[in-house]
């Protein structure tokens, strides 16, 4: 009932003259931004329809609101390439401490000794679980990370009076944010394309190489959920044409203290904090994309840096003279930094390669026990996450009936039965992808329940399959008409004219 | 099954050509906007633009994923298909009858290394 009562929209819940406070009279000289401010800086009109409602309302329209959302901690969040993994509660008390919450980044660096350790601390933990020289911890989340890596790259081939080098290669199975990102920084994008296996064609490759590369991007393993096994080779000819190697950290979950980037001949590499160092993600963010390069590009990395002086033993921050510039104010998203530290400390080094282990025997598990039910395009054990190409055909997922069963529609029909949809339709070399990454925090029970649920959807499918078509019946609203919501997106609210 | 019309070039990247005397038709085919789902924008060049076989020149956006638009032939473009611009959904009613591009061929022979409607049906089987 209170969800009906209270789940209209705040302005349809507003009642003029309503509201949750009151003033004292002001004795003071009222400033009216007329007489203040220039006419450019003034809201034109809009005010009148601001909400009006007391505070009890709204607290009510809000909590019911919160109940309406989807989370880690609500449920299973299955969402490939996005380690959705859990987020311990400690990692909120830790960067909920007024020490941390208290900053401000302008402060005097001898009045913030302890941050400024604690910046230096997690930098040289992520380079030793890199394999890497040096992190920069600034960048804001994935794609910027992605951006301030191309631009090291970039600054490297300047710095050397290499003008020549243009373009950047990406695999065809990469994430969407690699060409965009290779775009974004100024860079042709070059496509190399996969073996049926699902890695990278090095045949393929050899003949796009040249002094015009100026790297190439790779995620490994790739979003097929596959390790790329020749990654030295690959490695050695981008770097005898004169490139560097970038590592896409999207995926590094299943490496995690197994094996480094540093060591398979990755120069540049970001890492997602939200993703592998359980840091909030999806809605509840910010993200945070450390990069790391080897030795001999230290110099690149965007500023501030923090260093410690040798001379007084203190923390300081500072910016290089060949740096490629600022890329965030100050120290990036700071509070996400101490989430992150606090998990790489709580899990110790004995633990993160477990952490990376768990995370590939879950995929395994869920994958070997969907098979049959599911069409696994790519054979062989994959690391993290795995990719079904949409339901067996015997299920009535065949592609070549105009009237199969979609990946859309088994991914609608999950929210019935309480799971997150996984990725679809990604990676694009198959036509129904479906993405499914478990990490290493789910319980074998839950696992369980999921492989159910998906063995139950194929029968669904095969016997009542309008419980398909017509799904999600149980989610506070039903499909969404997607195509109106990007040709007709309304970002204000205008009241219904009857 | 995705329509295929006959006599018509097709590429690899899905683009079809149609030729009329010295000018080109280019569109995405049938398949292409069967795979994509409904098509919520298409990025496309200006008039005049010159454009090369085998590089891109504009994109398609679909609810479901982004691709860039391949020219199969090089030339100039006389014309644009000004009414995608609102109403995209055209291309997923009739991809065929809604090009993208008009090109002025600066080389018809480039026509040689397209597929014709036969070897089309074959590769999107």
């Amino acid at each position: 009932m209170n969800q009906t009562l209270y789940s209209p929209l705040i302005f349809e819940l507003s009642h003029p003259g309503r509201k949750g406070y009151s003033l004292p009279e002001n004795k003071w000289k009222v400033a009216h931004a007329t007489e203040e401010l220039p006419e450019t800086l003034r809201r034109q009109g809009g005010l009148d329809t601001l909400p009006e409602a007391d505070e009890l309302t709204v607290a009510r329209h809000y909590t019911n609101m919160s109940g309406n959302n989807f989370g880690i901690d609500t449920g299973f969040y299955p969402l490939g390439s996005c380690t959705m993994k859990y987020n311990p509660k400690i990692n909120e008390e830790l960067a909920a401490l007024p020490g941390f919450t208290e900053l401000h980044p302008d402060a005097d660096d001898a009045d913030v000794q302890g941050a400024l350790e604690l910046y230096d601390t997690l930098q040289s933990a992520l380079a030793e679980i890199g394999g890497m020289s040096r992190f920069t911890l600034n960048p804001y989340a994935g794609a910027h990370g992605e951006l301030t890596g191309l631009m090291v790259i970039s600054s490297y081939h300047r710095h050397r009076g290499d003008a020549k080098r243009t373009k950047i290669i990406v695999p065809d199975s990469a994430h969407g944010t690699n060409p965009a990102s290779a775009a974004v920084c100024g860079f042709q994008v070059v496509q190399v394309s996969s073996t049926p296996e699902g890695t990278v064609d090095v045949e393929a490759l050899k003949p796009l190489l040249g002094d015009d590369i100026a790297g190439m991007m790779m995620t490994n393993p790739n979003t097929l959920g596959i390790f790329e096994t020749r990654i030295p080779e690959i490695a050695k000819l981008v770097h005898d044409c004169g490139g560097l190697m970038y590592y896409d950290g999207a995926n590094l979950n299943p490496m995690l203290g197994v094996c480094r980037p540093g060591d398979m001949g990755f120069d540049v590499m970001h890492i997602n904090l939200h993703k592998t160092f359980s840091t909030p993600h999806g809605g509840g963010g910010p993200g945070s994309g450390p990069v790391g390069v080897r030795s001999g590009l230290e110099a690149f990395l965007p500023g501030p840096v923090v260093e410690k002086d040798p001379a007084t033993g203190l923390y300081r921050r500072t910016s290089k003279p060949d740096s490629l510039g600022s890329v965030s104010s100050n120290l990036g998203n700071f509070g996400i930094l101490v989430r992150a530290l606090a998990w790489i400390l709580a899990m110790g080094r004995e633990n993160l390669p477990l952490a990376a282990k768990i995370s590939v025997l879950n995929a395994n598990y869920v994958k070997e026990n969907l098979r049959d039910y599911y069409a696994l395009p790519i054979e062989g054990i994959c690391k993290h996450e795995f990719v079904f190409d949409g339901m067996r055909a015997e299920y009535g997922g065949s592609h070549s009936d105009a009237s199969h069963i979609t990946t859309l529609e088994v991914a609608k029909r999950l929210l019935d039965y309480g799971f997150h949809a996984p990725t679809i339709y990604f990676p694009l070399l198959f036509h129904e992808s479906m993405m499914i990454e478990p990490t290493e925090s789910e319980s074998k029970e839950t696992l369980d329940k999921f492989i159910d649920v998906l063995k139950k959807i194929a029968l669904e499918a095969r016997e009542t399959p309008h419980l398909l078509r017509t799904a999600p019946q149980s989610t506070p609203v039903r499909r969404l008409d997607d195509v109106k919501a990007v040709k007709d997106a309304r970002f204000t609210y205008t009241p219904e004219v009857n | 099954m995705a329509k295929v019309i006959d006599g018509l070039f097709y590429s690899e990247s899905h683009e079809y050509v149609k030729v009329e005397g010295e000018f080109a038709y280019v569109g995405i085919t049938d398949y292409a906007q069967e795979q994509l789902g409904n098509i919520v924008y298409v990025d496309m060049p200006s008039e005049g633009d010159e454009v090369t076989a085998g590089e891109e020149f504009g994109a398609v956006e679909s609810v479901k994923a982004a691709g860039d638009l391949v020219s199969p032939v090089s030339g100039e473009i006389v014309e644009v298909n000004e009414a995608l611009e609102d109403n995209s959904e055209l291309v997923n009613q009739d991809a065929f009858a809604n090009w993208i591009i008009k090109v002025k061929l600066s080389d018809p022979s480039e026509l040689d290394n397209l597929m014709d409607a036969e070897a089309y049906r074959k590769a999107i089987q």
